[in-house]
């Protein structure tokens, strides 16, 4: 930091570009920028993460007050309107309120859930790939196990038993979902722990954990970031499914999968937009993290976009 | 070759062991005492005893699991708590219907993921390129019950092209839109994947090689380009059917088809822990089937590959 502004104060501007290096981070960044859909999909991210957290300041509702009892009957299926932008449902609760708070079940579980599997995953790939033998067969048997589920159903098996509390649900999703964050890290670790930095650190007399986790770890981080982005998204994904179906998170909290499912008679005889509205919010966010999530894979891996 | 299927039939033996041990606990440390959920909440104790005892719940639980384990490997999956059935009868009652529905849209996924793919490599940064690209990320985004039922109403209720959802007498036209919902998003992972695999390929030096000998462009990427991209898009097709079946879960709910992903769905609203220990099962089962047949295939694609 220093060095930087010494450098500036003496030669401003003119030297800077040549002295000043950048790291591996800085690099992404700046390839990352230039990748129009990957920074739409980041805006799309934002923009929602923003609405959930500022929820009260931008809707003008209860995400739980039924409006029929105040308003009358007018307010029931109310189609979408300036005083209601995505309508009412069957008992006046505004559709838009209920969509942004949504919001707030759908983010919490997706990154709440994936951490979790990442924290799980990357701890177990990394014994499997750092130790191999015993601990390599014991781990690789239990992600192909977890990998041999039908993901749904096996979430669906847990779920709908649990009493219903977001913090174990996300606890059941991220128990079953870090066999794919396993196998990436087992993957990148058996690539890195031949790697000369490793051999200096084990000849300097580093330990196991402090090898594995000051030299190797940051050393894999890009590809784990990768696979979370994308599947904070296919958890986001997971979960309206279950609500959908009705388990997981219960009414009236309001669920997108769950309000769906609610709009779903409506919506067959004409009463479109208690159904539309919390898919449209679905697929823009998981969209959201499709998009980023591969614009972060070209950004950091760049053999694969050359 | 029938070497390497024993190999790896023997391989996928500690997988089964393992999905049936998970299974076992899965089931045993939910909540709720069986016996109680088939007697119902009206049963004397003494008939709840009598049947914990027939089903062997009184058995410590090592037994339960020993036995469990054998019954599993034996098909003998016990009987549905809901009416009289086996679980195998009402698994293969199903079976014909979720059957046709995942081979319909993997048939869909395949016939418009490939081709897409293809153009959009050959094609590179042309607005057929943007455009199917886009459409494949939203069919990866758009959640599939949503899709479903925006079908439903567009197809069924103001079209009017399809008769409605269920099977009716078994005609075809019914397992048309559900196959094609279910087929998008394989179909769309499957045309990313086809297209950046081709892309990779188109670059190497045989292709220049075909062009420079004069062949024409179509049987340079019909025929030395697409059959190396294939390699990867078969493993892709193992994996998905995975998801394929999850996602049978929800189509067949939303389309009323009477096949295992409804079957799932009814039994976990029932509590009929039989048979949600069976869905799972087979599920599993199959897909270490379906990833089985997909290693075997790969010779197919590419004669490098040779088991011996």
């Amino acid at each position: 930091m220093e060095a930087k502004t010494e450098i500036k104060n003496i030669a401003p501007g003119r030297a800077k570009r040549k002295i000043e290096g950048r790291s591996l981070w800085m690099d992404a960044w700046l390839r990352l920028r230039k990748n129009k859909s990957a920074m739409f999909g980041m805006t799309l991210v934002i923009i929602i993460c923003l609405a959930a957290i500022f929820a009260p300041y931008i809707t003008r509702y209860d995400p739980y007050d039924q409006l029929i009892w105040k308003e009358g009957a007018s307010a029931k299926l109310a189609p979408p309107s300036a005083a209601h932008w995505f309508g009412t449902d069957v008992y006046g609760r505004d559709i838009y309120t209920r969509v942004v708070y949504g919001a707030r079940i759908s983010l919490q579980i997706g990154f709440a859930a994936t951490g979790i599997s990442v924290i799980i995953g990357v701890i177990l790939g990394s014994l499997a790939g750092y130790y191999g033998g015993f601990i390599d067969d014991i781990i690789s048997w239990l992600t192909n196990v977890i990998f041999a589920f039908p993901f749904l159903l096996f979430v669906l098996a847990l779920v709908a038993y649990l009493p219903p509390s977001l913090p174990l649900m996300y606890m059941s999703i991220g128990i079953i979902s870090w066999a794919s964050f396993a196998r990436v890290a087992r993957g990148q670790v058996i690539q890195v722990k031949g790697m000369e930095y490793v051999e200096a650190a084990t000849a300097v007399g580093g330990g196991d954990g402090r090898i594995i986790f000051k030299h190797i770890l940051p050393n894999i981080l890009a590809p784990i970031i990768v696979q979370a982005t994308l599947e904070v998204g296919s958890i986001i994904m997971l979960e309206s499914s279950l609500s959908f179906l009705g388990f997981g998170v219960q009414p009236p909290k309001p669920a997108w999968g769950y309000m769906i499912n609610e709009g779903r008679q409506f919506f067959l005889s004409g009463q479109w937009w208690w159904s539309v509205f919390p898919g449209i919010a679905i697929m823009a966010l998981v969209l959201g993290f499709n998009l980023f999530g591969d614009g972060l894979r070209d950004a950091l891996d760049p053999r694969l976009k050359q | 070759m029938l070497n390497y299927i024993i190999r790896r039939l023997i391989g996928a033996i500690p997988v089964v062991l393992g999905v049936i041990a998970v299974v076992f606990i899965l089931t045993t440390i939910v909540p709720g005492d069986p016996a109680r959920i088939m007697v119902g909440q009206r049963g004397d104790p003494a008939t709840i005893e009598k049947i914990r005892h027939e089903m062997g719940l009184d058995k410590p639980l090592a037994v339960q699991f020993v036995d469990f384990m054998k019954n599993a490997l034996t098909f003998n999956l016990g009987k549905s708590y809901r009416n009289n059935m086996t679980v195998v009868q009402a698994l293969l009652i199903r079976l014909p219907v979720t059957i046709k529905l995942a081979f319909a849209s993997m048939v869909v996924a395949i016939i418009v993921g490939v081709p897409l793919g293809i153009i959009s490599a050959v094609k590179q940064y042309s607005w057929f390129d943007y455009g199917a690209m886009f459409f494949a990320i939203l069919g990866i985004s758009a959640p599939v019950f949503w899709v479903a039922l925006l079908s439903v109403v567009l197809f069924c209720v103001i079209l009017g092209w399809i008769p409605g959802t269920g099977t009716g007498n078994g005609e075809w036209i019914y397992y048309v839109l559900p196959s094609v919902v279910l087929g998008l998003r394989p179909g769309a992972l499957i045309a990313r994947l086809t297209r950046s695999s081709m892309l990779e390929i188109i670059r190497q030096d045989f292709i220049r090689t075909a062009r420079a000998k004069g062949l024409a462009e179509k049987v340079v990427i019909m025929k030395h380009a697409l059959r190396n991209a294939l390699i990867p898009v078969v493993t892709i097709i193992g994996i998905e059917t995975a998801g394929l079946l999850s996602g049978v879960v929800v189509t067949e709910y939303i389309f009323s088809l009477p096949g295992i992903g409804r079957l799932s769905v009814e039994a976990l609203v029932n509590r009929d822990f039989p048979v949600i220990r069976g869905v799972v099962l087979f599920m599993a089962f199959l897909f270490v089937l379906a990833n089985l047949i997909v290693d075997l295939s790969y010779p197919f694609f590419d004669p490098r590959i040779k088991y011996d």
